[in-house]
């Protein structure tokens, strides 16, 4: 049998089972932790660092980081919110995030997590504002790299889900970005029912079912009034179909 | 004594001007704790003296915009992004990243004034009258330029939203939008 344990979150006490990672025994005490390049039914890859925790004074990702027998991890105090906040303006200023033309907006995570961390502020960082070409020559599906955030969920969700390889990284620092197996998503064996595909797989907006943009009014969208937690998930389903 | 309040459109459409009317007959209740100065509800064109608060719609695409921005910097003691063009550009922005275009400046003169089928030409040239201000290069956000003290997101920020910022500097407090006031679309 598999050993359990407690430990802290924010000063509350949560159980583990040996080999969860921080971010699975929070999830099963129903403690939020924010988060980006992790999400429900994927491996998780530990790169957008927006699931930083202080383990036992240590910064590390909760969603990759094992929990450990009676540690103190520090989850929602304002030096953690803060270097949040840097991370998702970053990603702001690292695509071009137009929200009030994108099809994604409202339900968003990227945009949640500005609302959520309460993003007002004026920044000196500087736009890098990437041409990236926008490939709509597949029937049903639009890929839009210039909001990607480098989350890897529509690589792994097609590798590991799909079974199809149809995302990859490609190019390396500055220029790297995702592509896919084919010249365009046309010459590719991507299909809208692949889980790559799905709305709730890119947290942005960047992989569009065409025909499906904008399908929920303003103030009936995910995020208009609750803020992005356990529960409170990037698409309804419902809405979606 | 009354705030003064200086307001202005760079790079914008006025939406957030509009947004400001918003605010409903509230604006009643606001006119008796303020005073308008330089702003086009009043078409006041100069400042008459120092401001309180400015609220700045649009970011910067030409050099007007850079010069009075940096005048309303010099005469507030407060200045305010309103709005996602002031934030971070906002949809004239787009000028900035034309996909596949080495020259995206360019590029969005010639569609506009000579490469469409959609307009009407006869000179066959992009407008260049000295009394235009010159184009930047490209498309500035206000906290590029000038420092700025608050940004209110939105396209436009909702009236409720700019009632709240305004309250709240009226009583000099900081602004924290909460959490449904807080929007980038
Ligand atoms: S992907 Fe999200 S953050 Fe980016 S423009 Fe769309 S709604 Fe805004
Ligand atoms: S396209 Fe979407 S899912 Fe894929 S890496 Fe970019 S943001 Fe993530
Ligand atoms: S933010 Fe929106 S409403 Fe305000 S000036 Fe820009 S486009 Fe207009
Ligand atoms: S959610 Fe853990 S690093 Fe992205």
């Amino acid at each position: 049998m598999s050993k359990e344990f407690t430990f802290e979150i924010d000063g509350r006490l949560v159980k583990a089972v040996q080999g969860d990672t921080i971010m699975q025994a929070a999830d099963a005490a129903g403690v939020y932790i924010p988060r980006l390049c992790d999400t429900e039914g994927l491996e998780p890859q530990g790169s957008c660092r927006v699931c930083v925790v202080k383990q036992n004074g240590r910064s590390v990702s909760a969603c990759t980081q094992p929990a450990i027998a009676d540690s103190k991890v520090e989850n929602e105090t304002e030096e953690i919110q803060g270097y949040r906040r840097n991370l998702v303006r970053m990603l702001y200023h690292e695509g071009n995030h137009l929200c009030p033309i994108c099809e994604a907006s409202g339900r968003c995570e990227l945009q949640a997590m500005g609302y959520r961390l309460g993003i007002t502020q004026a920044t000196k960082y500087p736009y890098l504002q990437p041409v990236r070409p926008v490939d709509a020559s597949h029937p049903d599906i639009v890929l839009d790299t210039n909001r990607c955030i480098f989350c890897g969920r529509c690589i792994r969700a097609s590798r590991d889900i799909d079974g199809k390889h149809v995302f990859e990284y490609v190019g390396r620092g500055i220029h790297k970005r995702v592509g896919v197996n084919g010249d365009r998503l046309a010459q590719t064996n991507v299909e809208l029912t692949d889980r790559a595909i799905d709305l709730a797989t890119c947290p942005v907006g960047c992989i569009i079912q065409k025909g499906k943009g904008f399908f929920a009014p303003i103030g009936q969208r995910q995020f208009d009034h609750k803020p992005i937690s356990l529960g409170v998930a990037a698409v309804d389903p419902e809405e979606a179909e | 004594m009354k705030k003064r309040i200086a307001t202005v459109s760079l790079a914008g459409c006025f939406g957030c001007h509009m947004a400001l009317l918003d605010i409903d007959e509230r604006l009643l209740d606001l006119l008796q704790s303020v005073e308008f100065d330089r702003s086009p509800l009043n078409d006041l064109k100069k400042f008459t003296r120092r401001c309180d608060i400015g609220l700045v719609e649009g970011g910067c695409c030409n050099e007007e915009n850079v010069h009075t921005l940096r005048e309303f910097r010099r005469n507030c003691d407060v200045l305010i992004a309103v709005g996602q063009c002031a934030v971070m550009g906002g949809l004239p922005v787009m000028r900035n990243a034309i996909m596949h275009s080495e020259d995206p400046l360019r590029e969005c003169l010639e569609t506009a004034y000579l490469n469409s089928d959609k307009i009407y030409n006869p000179s066959n040239r992009i407008p260049n009258d000295e009394a235009l201000p010159l184009l930047l290069d490209k498309v500035y956000t206000l906290a590029e330029v000038v420092k700025v003290d608050y940004q209110i997101p939105g396209c436009p920020p909702s009236g409720d939203t700019l009632w709240y910022t305004l309250s709240a500097l009226l009583a000099g407090k900081p602004v924290e939008l909460p959490y449904e006031l807080l929007r980038y679309d």
